[in-house]
């Protein structure tokens, strides 16, 4: 029961440590950027090793596309305890995974307070996906938006050689 | 390297047939004649043929990130076998993405088998008057070892290859499975280390015992 929030609180605490540690070193323009990669970074890693062990045992992925159908399932599902509920795609390479409730947001607020705040807080999550999906062969960009707390949308692009 | 025995006779004398044998049998080696003309000479094995003769982890950019193997002075000669070895797996991989996925494609099974021969100076010079009459000349090739290969790839296109000594029995498919099974559990755990950087080699020493488990042991 109390499982969900540890790793909530943990992250709050992760963005707070490490805005305050930047702040502390002075210059404030520079250091939203590298806060963020920062932040990126940590999930990127993160993530090359939740990928490891959740596809331990499941087959080799067919295409793309299937590749992206299992982080929208299984790999949300054992990291936010919830599926991804919409996912779009051009069929060129650029996926929109949408999240109408997404487990980092919903402490914040149910509107648009506190909207400026909220990429700090996703940042990690955008590593996350990033390093899964590189793990899996899949060079790719990851960004994240927010309109209307708490649900957000990933953007995914993958890069093509 | 191997040159088959050129017999002019399809078969030999019974005499020198059996005291070639004895003399076999003296020096370790046993013999089998596979055809009239062929004599091949193997090696019984001195260790339990069920463990594995080197290990590998290649890492999806092709360059490994783990290997070991038991005879330390063959060591190059493995690392050739696993490169070799490489070319296999991409075959098996790109031929199973036309497929339909099911979960046996993440073990590729047999790559091929090999049969590795050495020249033994020291038994050609008896073995040759032995038969004399029957050749001009001719080099001996022993059958040292039989190798075969095993592949292994991971989700994260990660391949492990193990190398089998399997002169005596050959291994069954579970027992290969398991350990595959084994290596990629420890590699999981390896992946998950935050003191580990994908990429690197992997020093790890829970992974050492496990492979160290699994290889042969130093007769």
């Amino acid at each position: 029961m109390a499982d969900d929030v540890l790793f909530e609180f943990l992250h709050m605490e992760m963005v707070s440590h490490i805005y305050k540690d930047q702040a502390s070193r002075g210059e404030m323009d520079k250091d939203r950027a590298t806060c963020v990669s920062t932040l990126e970074g940590m999930g990127f890693r993160v993530g090359q090793g939740l990928i490891e062990r959740f596809t331990k045992d499941s087959p080799s992925f067919k295409d793309d596309l299937d590749v992206m159908k299992f982080i929208c399932k299984d790999f949300w599902i054992n990291v936010f305890r919830k599926q991804i509920d919409n996912l779009r795609t051009n069929h060129q390479g650029t996926y929109v995974l949408q999240d109408n409730k997404f487990a980092l947001l919903t402490q914040f607020s149910n509107g648009k307070q506190y909207l400026e705040e909220a990429p700090k807080y996703l940042a990690y999550s955008c590593g996350l996906v990033r390093g899964a999906l590189s793990n899996l062969g899949m060079d790719c960009v990851v960004t994240a938006e927010v309109s209307l707390m708490p649900s957000c949308k990933f953007q995914v692009v993958i890069q093509k050689i | 390297m191997l040159t088959r025995l050129k017999t002019q006779v399809p078969l030999f004398s019974m005499n020198s047939y059996t005291k070639l044998r004895e003399k076999l049998k003296l020096s370790g080696l046993s013999f089998a004649s596979t055809h009239s003309h062929v004599i091949r000479l193997g090696r019984h094995s001195r260790h339990n043929s069920k463990m594995a003769v080197c290990i590998a982890v290649i890492a999806k950019e092709n360059y490994p990130l783990f290997i070991r193997s038991v005879p330390i002075q063959n060591e190059l000669k493995f690392h050739y076998t696993v490169h070799t070895s490489l070319d296999v797996v991409e075959e098996k991989i790109s031929a199973v993405g036309k497929a339909m996925a099911d979960q046996r494609e993440l073990y590729l099974g047999l790559l091929y088998p090999t049969e590795d021969y050495k020249v033994y100076p020291h038994l050609i010079k008896w073995y040759v008057t032995c038969l004399h009459q029957f050749f001009s000349y001719q080099i001996v090739c022993i059958l040292l070892y039989r190798h075969t290969r095993y592949g292994y790839v991971t989700n994260s296109k990660v391949k492990f290859v193990i190398v089998v000594d399997s002169s005596n029995t050959s291994l069954r498919d579970n027992e290969i499975r398991s350990m595959f099974r084994k290596l990629h559990n420890s590699f999981t755990d390896v992946m998950c280390n935050p003191f580990y950087n994908p990429g690197d080699t992997i020093q790890s020493k829970a992974f050492d015992s496990i492979v160290s488990a699994m290889m042969v042991q130093a007769s």
